[in-house]
């Protein structure tokens, strides 16, 4: 058997992202032994992807702006189903947690009388999110890095995690080996947060970092945890298409939050069809939609997008408001946005759903493991709006921290089960040296097609029953992986094969919820139900364990009194609209 | 636009492989597609030929500063080199930074580099803000701004000679070090006094201002001209003008020494 090392700590964070590195400042302040265990190099996690900013309702920009307007928004974009006491903690402690990061080092674009400045973005009624430049998640990530370092908090770089550790059903520890060295190594904990953000690998054309393999929705459900709103899949609408290397890559929502307006190649401004009320500042679902609508019915560019333009903008204004943009198009496609439009299309983008917590301290229903931030469901139900990403990750992410570390400090010292170990040291040294045949990247990219084919942006019966038996195939085979090579030190291929199959877990989750949910709404669009449905707009999909298979249950949207006239009222207003 | 791009065509690929025991230059040719940059070519040789082959990436998108390298010779960014813009008519040469100790292949032991980070003190508020809001002009905010847009590749540390050649480690942190305390010492609301470190642990005088690292930064940050120059003129008048000792004004207006924080 592998020797390993353990390591011994009240609160094990797994992901180094903003919710991750935020739950991680809380615990360490609350004086919990605290560790930070990520895939990436410590300012590395895909929080730094984020452009837009930050939803905050501060009022700098817009004085009547309040938390129960951003909260009323929240719930629209999310079309109901968000979990209502998310949204309203998140609604309430967004402006905290905004201020906190300036108190903390960060530096956001300023208004004229030097408060943080607020620009407008689609599905908030009032200019809401806090921003410098369009680097916003690079701002926040380092900020809590800088915060990090200057904690006492221990951060385990460039390690992965293949398997919880529990006894009994208590989650107590994680196993997992260093990228850099091939050591296997242990942590104990007496809570155990999971931080590890989205799934967005599973497709081809996603704006994903590389970690983003789901890992935490595999292993938390693994561990019986339940997982929530699977279905819902944000494909944020404006990719790049072109060239094919770069399709995918995020072109942000601050582009048309700018001014950026929307052509097909026939020139019209085709969100007039679609929503002309809010055009170009529709919700994410609906302008993705349109595009790939727009393309199917044959008006795309010649790369099969749509046009973005801003070259009717002040170029210097352009320059300094979007920078990265700018810089991606320039030395990416050979474009210069100032001059002539970005084609763009659809990308996979954002996971609504996620591992079911408690609203106020990200509890699952697994004693001693917690979820927060992308990795967890709920806060922002069908359909995310832009911008309540970073609020999510800092809101959650700190009271995740917080009852971590209080719950920590009610346990005796942990002992790792030698059963549940050896089960994990056997697991991940047959991926290395067992007599597996299958081939992880040959896995990967065969998942990839059957979910472009059959789980894309488009769904109905006959696609998703398909995927399903496929994804069930994928299940088998990759109960048969093995890393092409037996080396220890930085070897990808060891690293993808738990990755690879708790990619098709999440898919498969996905495809179930998918196919349940007999209509569309949000991140969910079938053809074959193509309304909102009144049993469906109350209820969400909870996918669950029954004797070692996956099932699914519907269970009522987790609703509380005290909100239903603010809900009432904007469902009213809509009406009217 | 798009016309301008090359597409397909075959290229020859020279990828140092090894250790820090030994190591040497592997060739590959790939089959490529059009607007391909470096690390889609690394990535597809690792996928369909060399399954073992280290290499450090994450967001693919010039945002995280992970896959950083040394391409024919210029440290630079593997996801945001195209190849189409190297050379036709020679191979691509992919090495790993070479100023930190090799792990494998392209990837390198930066560890040394978050050692330093953990040196300087954070952000540290004065003590006289009043009440309510931090408040801070946009221009105040531009000026740091572009230290902040640091993505942390440290292709400047790479390529500093200090560093590089001269090994000297323990003696300075280095640019990317240097726009870290930049964008703390020029925050208008930041109430230490940096001077003392960036002259001493810090070793600012050893920078000979030849600029590589500006040269190669891939966010262009002026480094040498907006972060260095000004700290090194700053370091100069609180040590050596004597007009500035008569009036007794060593430290700085407003900020205490960090021992006293």
């Amino acid at each position: 058997m592998a020797a390993f090392e353990t390591h011994d700590y009240d609160v094990v964070v797994m992901g180094s992202g903003g919710s991750g590195l935020r739950a991680a400042i809380a615990a360490a302040e609350a004086g919990a032994k605290t560790a930070v265990v990520c895939k990436c190099l410590l300012g590395k996690a895909h929080t730094v992807m984020a452009e837009g900013g930050l939803a905050a309702a501060l009022g700098n920009v817009a004085p009547e702006d309040s938390w129960s307007q951003h909260f009323q928004d929240t719930m629209f974009g999310g079309k109901y189903l968000n979990n209502w006491r998310m949204a309203e903690l998140h609604a309430k402690e967004a402006p905290d947690r905004a201020r906190e990061l300036e108190h903390w080092g960060a530096i956001f674009d300023r208004t004229p009388d030097k408060k943080m400045s607020q620009r407008a973005f689609g599905g908030h009624t009032y200019k809401r999110l806090v921003h410098i430049g369009d680097r916003t998640g690079l701002e926040l990530i380092r900020t809590l890095q800088d915060k990090t370092v200057h904690s006492a908090v221990d951060v385990f770089m460039e390690t992965e995690i293949t398997r919880l550790i529990q006894d009994g059903e208590r989650v107590v520890g994680a196993y997992g080996f260093k990228k850099q060295t091939g050591e296997q190594i242990a942590f104990t904990s007496k809570s155990l947060i999971i931080a590890t953000g989205g799934g967005g690998r599973i497709y081809k054309i996603t704006s994903n970092s590389h970690d983003c393999t789901g890992d935490g929705y595999a292993l938390a459900y693994d561990a019986g945890a339940e997982l929530l709103d699977m279905e819902f899949i944000q494909f944020h609408p404006t990719g790049m298409v072109y060239p094919p290397g770069v399709a995918g890559l995020l072109v942000t929502e601050a582009v048309r939050g700018e001014g950026g307006l929307l052509r097909n190649s026939l020139g019209e401004r085709f969100m007039e069809k679609y929503d002309p009320k809010r055009m170009e500042l529709s919700t994410r679902d609906v302008v993705a939609r349109s595009i790939y609508t727009e393309v199917k019915e044959g008006r795309g560019t010649e790369h099969g997008g749509a046009f973005l333009d801003v070259s009717h903008l002040d170029a210097d204004y352009v320059k300094r408001k979007l920078p990265s943009m700018y810089d991606q198009f320039y030395e990416l496609a050979g474009v210069d946005i100032t001059k002539e439009p970005m084609q763009v299309g659809p990308t996979c983008h954002y996971f609504m759903g996620g591992v079911k917590v408690g609203a106020d301290d990200g509890r699952t229903r697994i004693p001693g493991l917690y979820a927060t931030g992308e990795a967890s469901g709920g806060m922002n139900g069908s359909n995310r709006l832009g911008g309540n990403s970073l609020g999510d990750l800092l809101v959650f992410g700190r009271r995740a921290g917080i009852d971590a570390a209080a719950e920590a400090t009610k346990l005796e010292p942990i002992k790792l089960p030698k059963d549940a170990v050896d089960e994990a040291v056997n697991e991940l040294t047959g991926y290395l040296t067992g007599k597996g045949t299958e081939n992880p990247y040959q896995l990967h990219k065969d998942l990839q097609k059957v979910m472009g084919d059959g789980v894309g942006i488009f769904r109905d019966k006959e696609g998703l029953s398909t995927a399903i038996s496929q994804l069930d195939d994928l299940a088998e085979r990759g109960a048969n992986v093995k890393s092409p090579s037996e080396r220890l030190d930085y070897n990808p291929g060891w690293q993808l094969c738990r990755e690879v199959r708790n990619m098709i877990t999440v898919a498969q989750a996905i495809a179930k919820a998918a196919l349940m949910r007999e209509e569309s709404r949000g991140g969910h669009s079938r053809l074959d139900h193509a309304y909102y449905d009144d049993y469906w707009s109350e209820h969400n999909i909870v996918v669950d364990h029954e004797q070692g298979e996956m099932v699914l249950k519907a269970i009522p949207v987790a609703k509380k009194d005290d909100l239903a006239g603010l809900i009432e009222a904007r469902k009213e207003q809509e009406k009217a609209a | 636009m798009s016309e301008t791009l090359h597409a397909g065509g075959t290229r020859t690929f020279q990828i140092w492989r090894g250790d820090m025991t030994d190591g040497k230059l592997v060739e590959y040719t790939l089959e490529l597609e059009a607007g391909m940059v470096v690390l889609d070519a690394v990535l597809e040789i690792q996928r369909s030929q060399e399954p073992d082959l280290a290499v450090r990436w994450n967001c693919k998108a010039a945002k995280c500063g992970s896959c950083s390298a040394e391409i024919n010779g210029k440290p630079r960014l593997m996801c945001k080199t195209r190849i189409d813009h190297l050379p036709e008519d020679q191979p691509i040469v992919v090495e790993p930074m070479r100023a930190f100790p090799l792990i494998r292949d392209l990837v390198t032991d930066v560890s040394w580099n978050y050692e330093v980070n953990k040196k300087i003190p954070p952000f540290t508020p004065r003590d006289d803000l009043p009440e309510g809001d931090y408040l801070m002009g946009q221009a105040e905010v531009d000026r740091i701004g572009e230290f902040r847009k640091c993505i942390e590749c440290f292709l400047c540390q790479d390529v500093c000679h200090i560093l590089r050649d001269h090994r000297m480690m323990d003696k300075y942190y280095g640019p990317r070090f240097m726009v870290r305390m930049a964008s703390l010492d020029m925050h208008p609301l930041d109430g230490l006094d940096r001077l003392d470190q960036l002259a001493d642990d810090g070793g600012i005088g050893l920078c000979n201002i030849t600029k590589c690292c500006t040269e190669v930064c891939p966010e262009g940050i002026h480094i040498t001209d907006n972060a260095i120059i000004p700290m090194k003129e700053r370091v100069v008048d609180h040590r050596y003008d004597p007009v500035l000792k008569i009036f007794n004004r060593g430290g700085q207006k407003g900020r205490k020494k960090p021992d006293a924080a």
